[in-house]
């Protein structure tokens, strides 16, 4: 019911002239302004839909592509309870790409197109995940960090004032607790545990602290969408904000570790009541951006192969579904 | 739905959280027959015990009410304060009422 007739519907809104559509745009940013949520069949501006769908496939592909790092280890895990733990975290990233499309297709897109996008390499999703995992204490280290600053990014997004959004979004933060929590467990039991295992939970805080800090995205000064983002209350903290309150957070988790937080910049700024952090490597961020990260290449091919060799299924559920519905149709008849 | 490469009809998910609750919508998912989104709803929508019943319906079969329409339908119920029991003034003294 979401996705069915949003074209025609959305014509059929825009039959009027220029003025009109002035007059809708400032109805639409009272609703906003007044917190009211937006709903797949409500008019809204052009810009605003293409804004979420872009924003919303991002996100839902970062969900699918975040399977991969983590999957890696999953016949590898120490116990059978950490490999459980594992499936378990990553079936729910697989949901949370679920639920995500399921929003993005609200606003007249196809999930066709959209997994086409990705797998044509057309689309971006989160660069994080273009990191490799070499040792098990990265699976600690992604959960802590990385579903770390996703949380903090994803709190504010179940207040957005897109309502299928929103209401993905708390479905998900529901969800992204346990991942943090046992990505720190991980974390904790080998900072406790011999110095090699210390030393390994050590390496991947190295590995995972810069790259959790770009998850927030470019300096707002930098930022091309946040302004017009923030007035549509599609966002409510600016990146800088958010990447400042995970820095807060996170550098006391550490120290609890015994772990040192890879930036010989980072001290207390007491009258702020903030630690102050070194500067971000952007030039890194935009290269991984660009496709030239460690494992961009590794990642879109994981996920061709899984698609290509899904087909077979793909058709089976097809042709069975196809038998049926003709038994049916000759036993009505 | 020949071509399975194509979107696969869209069914609209309710779950009943517990014995006594209504069904209650919870979202929306992509599969070819009505069995197969009954059993992608257990995986996508209870993965820790939220529900003891599942509803799946073809979006296509669902018929709403158009939002521009919401003034006609609805407006008519704004100015009808006496179907709430606030509205009348009974004094303190009695009782139970
Ligand atoms: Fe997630
Ligand atoms: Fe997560």
């Amino acid at each position: 019911m979401y996705t069915q007739g949003l074209d025609s519907l959305g014509k059929d809104c825009l039959r009027d002239e220029a003025q009109d559509i002035g007059r809708l745009e400032q109805r639409f940013q009272a609703r906003i302004d007044a917190e009211e949520k937006i709903e797949p069949k409500g008019w809204m501006p052009e810009a605003y839909r293409r804004t979420l769908i872009r924003q919303i496939s991002q996100h839902a592909h970062s969900e699918i592509v975040g399977m991969l790092p983590e999957g890696n280890w999953i016949t590898r895990a120490p116990s059978l309870l950490r490999k459980s733990i594992l499936i378990a975290k990553v079936q729910d990233e697989g949901g949370h790409g679920a639920y995500l499309y399921s929003a993005a297709e609200t606003l007249g897109v196809s999930r066709d197109e959209l997994i086409g996008q990705l797998l044509e390499g057309k689309a971006k999703y989160s660069s994080i995940f273009n990191y490799p995992t070499p040792t098990w204490a990265d699976i600690g280290a992604i959960g802590w960090l990385v579903d770390g600053a996703a949380i903090m990014n994803q709190i504010p997004l179940c207040r957005c004032s897109y309502g299928p959004y929103a209401r993905a979004m708390v479905r998900i933060c529901k969800e992204e607790s346990f991942h943090q929590r046992q990505g720190y467990e991980i974390m904790l039991r080998l900072s406790r545990g011999t110095p090699p295992q210390k030393e390994m939970a050590q390496q991947a805080l190295n590995r995972w602290w810069w790259p959790s800090l770009m998850m927030f995205g470019p300096s707002d000064a930098e930022s091309k969408h946040s302004a017009q983002s923030m007035r549509w209350k599609i966002k409510r903290f600016s990146n800088d904000e958010l990447r400042q309150k995970f820095v807060d957070f996170t550098v006391p988790q550490a120290e609890f570790l015994g772990l040192a937080v890879p930036d010989p910049a980072l001290s207390w700024d007491e009258a702020a009541q903030h630690y102050r952090f070194g500067a971000i490597d952007w030039s890194e961020f935009e290269q991984v951006l660009k496709g030239h990260g460690p494992c961009n290449r590794e990642r879109l091919e994981a996920r061709r192969r899984a698609h290509d060799e899904g087909r077979w299924v793909r058709d089976a559920a097809v042709a069975h579904a196809s038998k049926q519905a003709a038994k049916e149709k000759s036993r009505a008849a | 739905m020949t071509d399975s490469s194509r979107d696969w009809p869209l069914y609209e998910i309710f779950i009943r959280a517990r014995a006594g609750l209504d069904h209650k919508h919870v979202g929306s998912l992509h599969a070819t027959d009505a069995m197969m989104a009954i059993e992608h709803a257990r995986d996508l929508y209870t993965r820790r015990q939220e529900g003891v019943s599942i509803w799946a319906v073809r979006s296509s079969d669902i018929v709403a009410s158009d939002p521009a329409d919401a003034d006609a339908l609805f407006e008519p119920a704004r100015d009808k304060v006496y179907r709430h029991p606030t509205f009348y003034d009974i004094p303190e003294e009695v009782k139970t009422l």
